[in-house]
């Protein structure tokens, strides 16, 4: 339920930076007992009769909503060979419908000074709209509409997907260490969906076709796989009434796609690979290892697992007090940055990172050597009591400075429903995250971070490009070490 | 298409009168019991204290040969300040979640804090430290030396800072406002301690410092925690004359070679003076024509209509000494020229034509709304505010700006139009752009 590190793309750059970042940077809810309770006991929760799931956070500082609709279905869904197909057919949503055709639903929240924009990770796709609260059925109803009244032509969907190659060129291609973090991805899922990235390889990407789009457009979109959340100035009864004059004429899905995805068999053997291109001017050695998300600690019994993890995470990589920056680039001086994170957002396996970027003079050699001393001191002695409080205020005080962001609260609230959590799970997040002991955090890393489930990667400079063909078609060099 | 247009037209015009208005903000002046200024803005909902600041002289300050020396102090003021060493004063920020920073623009070094309430009179007592006694010393000031320097080397090969830095450089040579305000890896490493505490004594000073401050506190306490934190600062800066500049190089075409898929193209020319009276018509039409929206014409006509780009945009950029107007877009190395044109003729088209009455009124309305929008937490509340004082648009300007943009005529429109984007354009290119090459100098 830590949000910090949650890959997912977004139907544009242009507009999203400033949810983009508050998404980013705010991690989780709430304080002391009493700012937990307030917080949580404002948030009412529905379901209508056709399925949909309504979840209400009323705000009332400004006149102002922030509605969101969620898709139980993202890239982990996609047929094999189909990369890239649930964040292309977010794109194509914007195409219009039988009833409102292309343009016209922008057009409208744009007059009215509205935001706009959508996302896709490997487990959810989300539309969003930011508006006065006298538009907020408006709104509701062009959703609505589209959510089963998709018209696509090849006219518009053959341009789109040029422009999702222009997107994969600018977030991938242009970008080295985007590149090693897509075949980390790869090498750390041996079977599981996880492994393929969110935009597409770009050889099935090519590919995609209208029908495509659709047939899993007509699989997926329905109210009863589908999560909406509003923010802001709005009452519950209200919002409910809305929900059922807009979504709720709408007929659920005859069969909802279960998510069962493939999984992953024990992992047995430490990978590593290097990606190397000429314009690498900052080398630098990442890990993943597959540890459990939330939903996965949960379904499997093990209360305070995640929570341990979100802790450990913090200690061992977040910031300037962490383990990993204080050892590696105020102590030992080896590297220039280092930091560590937990995933846990995710309704299969969660990952925990860390990466850092070596000093002038010290070999990506060294450099992993001395992180995996942070890792192995974490591992033998533990974190101390100080470290833990600090973290935990750290952690917990960020849930206050949601508040402060009605849009952050509906992206938290809804990335937790659609990775495993309730809403109870979101309001306990605080309580749970103060009950982790200095023992749960030293077993948390002695069996997680174990190099057998996880991959390295190393990022260098290539010093010998072949001459004729551009460095970034040559294959990424990917050699195992084992 | 007529009933279409009527329908969004009448949707709009509902909305309009329903759009949340920024007017209904509550913005107080408070004066400090040491006679500091500020704006207040009282919300109590959430307990936390949102404090944004700025001090005259960014990184235009910085001495020719020692670029990104005001950038090197902003990363160290919250690395030791006062008995408190970097671990010291970080490990007592974590603990009372008390968030600071700082940043460095051309004309102003701004600082953001937010805390909360609980926490307020130590977070303003950090700040203090901060600003009137940054300890610089040997450790964090290498360690961050070799951060930035890292930083620097990482940008040398990324296409996107690359076409950036080429078009500073040529559009302003030998003004501050071409320079880097990193710094670059030439002047990085000369940067010593006494050009850090040169900068800070010019430029920490209360005689123009613009504050700004928004959360659960009122005036009388607001006022305490400003003196808290400003009032030891001394009275009077010592900064640089800046000199007026223009854009140079418009009509000029940079071709940088770099093995990268995707071309990089930064493109720009004269913006307008944030006082100029065209200011408000020159802000619509550019939105009209590459504003941040689903709608404008270049994102229609590069992305919707030929999917050459994920994004295409431009915006006004104004400075004290400058103005610019610039944008950017990211193609296809075989259709780079072709996305290239199209922007062109379409900034030509708009500086000849000027927008149709329909695009005049749907983007007005768009801006009049989303203005509100836009300030959705205390700290963007309070960002906005320090810029308002900035550009000494004065403490009414939330309630007068919707009137400013409904006064923008057609007529209005399309001469600015022709003023803004008549001028022609530098563009550079990072990549390898087929067919395109840089113009003769």
């Amino acid at each position: 339920m830590n949000f910090k590190h949650h890959f997912y793309l977004e139907r544009a750059a242009i507009l999203v930076c400033a949810l983009v970042s508050s998404w980013i940077v705010t991690a989780s809810l709430v304080t002391t007992g009493n700012a937990a309770e307030q917080a949580g006991a404002k948030v009412s929760e529905f379901r209508l009769d056709n399925g949909l799931q309504l979840v209400v956070i009323p705000d009332h500082r400004a006149p102002v909503v922030t509605h969101m609709i969620w898709y139980k279905v993202g890239a982990a869904d996609e047929t094999p060979g189909k990369s890239g197909l649930a964040h292309f057919l977010e794109h194509l949503m914007f195409k219009g419908t039988a009833k409102n055709p292309q343009g016209r639903f922008s057009t409208v929240v744009a007059r009215i000074g509205g935001q706009e924009n959508a996302f896709t990770s490997s487990d959810y796709t989300g539309y969003y709209q930011r508006v006065p609260r006298e538009q907020l059925k408006t709104v509701m109803e062009f959703e609505a509409d589209r959510m089963t009244g998709l018209v696509l032509t090849d006219a518009v969907v053959l341009p789109e997907r040029d422009v999702i190659l222009e997107e994969r060129n600018s977030r991938m291609e242009n970008n080295p260490r985007a590149r090693l973090g897509e075949q980390m991805d790869a090498a750390l899922f041996l079977n599981h969906p996880y492994g393929k990235p969110i935009i597409g390889w770009r050889h099935e990407m090519e590919t995609l076709s209208r029908d495509d789009a659709l047939e899993f457009y007509k699989r997926f979109y329905g109210p009863n796989d589908a999560v909406v959340v509003i923010a802001g100035d709005i009452e519950p009864d209200a919002a409910l009434k809305l929900a059922r004059e807009t979504y709720g004429q709408i007929k659920p899905l005859a069969a909802i796609q279960q998510r069962k995805r493939p999984q992953e068999p024990p992992q047995v053997s430490p990978r590593s690979l290097t990606l190397a291109d000429p314009r690498v001017e900052q080398p630098a050695v990442q890990r993943t290892y597959l540890v459990p998300s939330f939903a996965t600690a949960k379904a499997n019994n093990k209360p305070g697992q995640s929570e341990a993890l979100e802790v450990l995470g913090h200690v061992l990589g977040t910031g300037s007090n962490s383990r990993m920056y204080r050892d590696l680039v105020v102590d030992k001086r080896v590297a220039v940055s280092a930091g560590a994170y937990y995933d846990s957002s995710a309704l299969d396996m969660g990952k925990f990172g860390f990466y850092a970027s070596p000093a002038n003079g010290v070999t990506l050699t060294q450099l992993e050597a001395a992180a995996d001393a942070v890792i192995a001191e974490v591992i033998d002695k533990g974190i101390t009591a100080e470290e833990m409080e600090r973290a935990k205020s750290r952690m917990i005080a960020d849930a206050i400075y949601a508040q402060d962001n009605q849009a952050s609260m509906a992206r938290w609230y809804g990335t937790a429903l659609m990775t495993g959590a309730t809403v109870d799970d979101v309001r306990q997040w605080p309580a749970r995250i103060r009950a982790v002991t200095t023992q749960q955090v030293q077993a948390a890393a002695r069996e997680w971070l174990d190099k057998k489930r996880s991959v390295t990667g190393y990022l260098i400079k290539d010093t010998t490009p072949p001459a004729g063909q551009p460095a970034s078609l040559q294959p990424v060099k990917a050699e195992k070490r084992t | 298409m007529m009933r279409l247009f009527a329908a969004l037209s009448a949707a709009a015009f509902a909305v309009i009168a329903a759009a949340p208005s920024a007017s209904a903000m509550d913005i107080e002046k408070i004066v400090s019991p040491s006679g500091i200024e500020a704006w207040l803005v009282r919300e109590q909902a959430v307990p936390l204290v949102a404090l944004n600041y700025a001090f005259r002289g960014g990184s235009s300050q910085d001495p020719a040969d020692k670029a990104g020396a005001a950038n090197f102090a902003a990363s160290l003021l919250d690395e030791g300040a006062g008995d408190l060493d970097a671990k010291a004063f970080q490990e007592r920020m974590e603990s009372r979640a008390i968030e600071l920073s700082f940043q460095v623009g051309r004309d102003e070094f701004h600082g953001s804090l937010r805390t909360l309430n609980e926490n307020r009179e130590e977070a303003f007592d950090l700040l203090r430290l901060a600003l009137t006694a940054p300890r610089f010393d040997a450790e964090a000031i290498e360690r961050m030396r070799r951060q930035t320097i890292a930083a620097l080397q990482r940008e040398t090969s990324n296409p996107n800072n690359i076409a950036s830095r080429r078009w500073w450089q040529t559009a302003f040579p030998g003004h501050p406002y071409g320079r880097e305000s990193k710094g670059t890896l030439d002047s990085v490493p000369t940067i010593a301690v006494a050009d850090l505490r040169d900068y800070v004594r010019r430029v920490f000073a209360r005689n123009e410092l613009t504050i700004s401050i928004v959360g659960d506190v009122d005036a009388k306490t607001a006022g305490e925690l400003i003196d808290r934190a400003f009032a030891k600062l001394p009275a009077k800066n010592d900064l640089k004359p800046v000199a007026a500049a223009k854009p140079a190089g418009l009509g000029r075409r940079i071709v940088v070679d770099l093995d990268v898929p995707q071309a990089v193209v930064t493109f720009g020319g004269q913006g307008l003076a944030r006082k100029d009276p065209d200011f408000m018509a020159g802000y619509i039409v550019n939105h009209i024509l590459g504003g941040g929206s689903f709608s404008s014409r270049l994102y229609k006509e590069v992305r919707e209509k030929r999917g050459l780009a994920y994004g295409v945009s431009n915006s006004l950029v104004w400075f004290k000494n400058a103005a610019i107007m610039m944008g950017g877009t990211a193609t296809r190395a075989d259709r780079t020229g072709e996305a290239l044109s199209i922007i062109e003729a379409e900034t030509r088209r708009m500086a000849n034509e000027g927008p149709a009455a329909d695009e005049l009124e749907a983007a007005k309305s768009y801006l009049k709304g989303a203005y509100a929008l836009s300030l959705d937490t205390s700290s963007k509340i309070a960002s906005q505010l320090t810029q308002i004082q900035i550009d000494k648009l004065g403490i009414d300007y939330m309630q007068r700006r919707s009137a400013m943009i409904d006064a923008v005529t057609l007529d209005d429109a399309k001469r600015v139009a022709k003023r803004l984007f008549g001028g022609g354009m530098l563009v550079t290119v990072v990549g390898r752009p087929k067919g395109l090459e840089s113009t003769p100098e």
